[in-house]
């Protein structure tokens, strides 16, 4: 897809993020708003995708999103990707929808294979998704995205161990080192030090990403983190972003971590992100 | 009354480790994982025959639960293998969210469960394990009570599609199952045809029923006993059909009676036909260390408890 293209497409999925945390007054537009451009450049120009879904997805790359409370942006992209009608967003955190407040299986909602949201378990998961694409002699891959602030989450640090222990060279797992979570930095809720030494530590190979919210640069990471793959050890990016990137009122703070706009803020937030593909 | 014998003992972990080596053979997409406890789980010959198909995981049983609810998409079938203190409460967060919501393909196979683990003490012994497998929406629970039933058992939930609890234990107990029984899922087994008692056992104290329904015959009192395997999916049209003979239960368990197959088969019984029951189950306590018949003996876990408590509830009819 075109870098003008890709553009569009990214402020098309900010609008889709924002009307659907306002419409229901609920959901977490700052990390999805961060994470816009990523999710976008991974769904229309990296992952080697089949037409429509089947669980085993056999013969195609897989993504997981273990910070499931980033729902939107992922509901959104998925859509825009076809695995279901853009129009269904409007049922995003609705009785009966199967937009629920986290991605899950349980509705059927095609495009996600794991339940997330309780945070930590989504590296697991891909791991496992890993080894069955080496069982099967599919040599696609396996990405994943998580919140810096779910790295406090001990079950990671297990399946870091693992992912290296077990030569896990089809996984790409990347990090949304955005600084925030619920009660504020990072650093001050609980400093982590460095992650980039700590995933090295581990024996990964790590990528680092400068201005993940910027599609030229997550395009040249995500590439060469591909190039990585297949060389007896799990490959990292650690992609910094700004939580609320797109709306100038939703950046450089947490406070719209877990929060939606009011009616005027929303007419802000669209004005600065001007129509695009068309709403829903 | 039917006479059941036994020639052996027989560890319940053992049958698990016969029927997933035979999956090993038969089953192309049987997987397995284990949380450094390969003996103790007695997965050995599965690992050797298989060793592509096996995933050491180390001492990391929530990375085992995501690994093995992520090796379900791509279509294996796997198995986890550890104690079942570390296969329910240690993990229940990652059984809930990555299995048993995702509905993922996973068999967790617990060994050691209850009391009969023995000297290692209350750390390891969990009682609370049934209760809470069975109050996750669509998960399957299984209690087996002896080698040949565990094996059976082992083999016939790979062709169940759906997450599964197998519960089973750590001594050698009797086998006095058939080699050649055909395991069904959610299907009660009656051992003891019988008119003023029935007994409902699941896991170790089936055989302790059967004992006790010899010493209840040589006071004149006729037992029913049914081997209750599966505590979810309950088989209530057999607990109501012998209760309509019998008028009275006992229901027998190595678990805290809170969340247990008791109370259990006591919601079927207040819908349907409220009767009264009697428990044989732990009194809402911690284990401790002991030899597993001691402590069998010291919590009331064995055929004189179902005794005592099926002349209780005759009593209360």
């Amino acid at each position: 897809m075109s870098n003008k293209k890709l553009h569009d497409l990214t402020t098309q999925v900010r609008r889709d993020i924002l009307r659907m945390v306002h419409k229901v007054n609920s959901g977490h537009p700052g990390g999805s708003l961060g994470c816009a451009e990523f999710l976008v450049v991974l769904y229309t120009n990296i992952m080697n995708r089949k037409e429509g879904f089947d669980m085993n997805g056999i013969d195609e790359d897989l993504f997981f999103l273990s910070n499931g409370h980033i729902s939107p942006v992922f509901y959104s992209v998925l859509a825009h990707s076809g695995y279901f009608p853009v129009e269904e967003l409007n049922t995003f955190r609705l009785l009966d929808s199967r937009l629920q407040g986290h991605p899950t299986t349980h509705e059927g909602l095609p495009g996600v294979r794991i339940a997330s949201g309780s945070l930590g378990q989504g590296l697991s998961v891909a791991l496992g998704a890993a080894e069955s694409k080496k069982l099967n002699n599919d040599n696609n891959l396996i990405y994943t995205l998580h919140g810096d602030g779910e790295l406090q989450e001990g079950q990671n640090w297990e399946a870091i161990m693992y992912a290296s222990a077990k030569n896990i060279d089809n996984l790409i797992a990347t990090i949304d080192l955005n600084g925030k979570q619920i009660d504020g930095a990072t650093d001050d809720v609980l400093p982590m030090g460095s992650i980039k030494g700590k995933f090295e530590a581990f024996d990964w190979i790590v990528i680092e990403v400068e201005n993940g919210n910027d599609i030229d640069s997550i395009i040249e990471g995500m590439e060469i983190a591909k190039t990585a793959t297949g060389k007896g050890k799990p490959v990292c990016v650690l992609l910094k972003t700004m939580m609320g990137n797109g709306v100038d009122f939703m950046m450089h703070t947490h406070a719209w971590h877990g929060k939606a706009p009011n009616d005027d803020q929303l007419e802000i937030a669209l004005n600065q992100n001007p129509e695009t593909l068309g709403d829903y | 009354m039917k006479t059941y014998r036994y020639t052996e003992k027989k560890d319940t972990r053992s049958g698990f480790g016969a029927g997933l080596a035979e999956l090993g053979r038969t089953n192309p997409n049987v997987v397995a994982l284990c949380a450094d406890l390969i003996g103790s789980l007695k997965m050995n010959q599965f690992i050797d025959e298989n060793p592509e198909r096996f995933f050491q995981i180390g001492i990391a049983e929530a990375n085992m639960m995501g690994i093995a609810a992520g090796l379900t998409i791509g279509g294996k079938i796997p198995f986890t293998g550890t104690f079942a203190n570390f296969s329910t409460g240690r993990v229940y967060d990652q059984i809930r969210q990555s299995i048993a919501y995702s509905n993922k393909n996973v068999k967790i196979c617990a060994s050691h469960a209850g009391l009969t683990l023995g000297e290692d003490g209350a750390t390891h012994q969990i009682l609370e394990d049934i209760g809470l497998m069975k109050m996750l929406p669509g998960m399957v629970v299984i209690n087996t009570c002896d080698y040949n039933q565990t094996k059976a058992a082992t083999i016939a939930i790979a062709d169940y599609e759906g997450p599964v609890y197998l519960r089973f234990g750590r001594p050698a107990v009797p086998v006095f199952m058939p080699e050649d029984q055909v395991f069904e899922i959610g299907k009660a087994i009656q051992l003891q045809e019988g008119s003023d008692v029935t007994i409902v056992a699941t896991g170790h104290l089936v055989w302790e029923a059967l004992e006790a329904a010899k010493g209840l015959n040589e006071k004149g009192i006729s037992a029913e006993v049914i081997n209750i395997h599966t505590i979810k999916p309950l088989d209530d049209k057999a607990i109501l059909e012998s209760v309509a003979k019998t008028g009275c239960i006992v229901t027998a368990e190595e678990h805290n009676f809170l969340g247990g197959l008791g109370e259990s088969v006591a919601r079927v019984l207040a819908l349907n036909d409220p009767t009264p029951q009697e428990f044989v189950a732990t009194d809402d306590t911690f284990g401790e260390s002991g030899t597993p018949a001691q402590l069998m003996d010291k919590y009331g876990l064995n055929s004189t408890a179902i005794i005592d408590k099926a002349l209780k509830v005759i009593g209360r009819k």
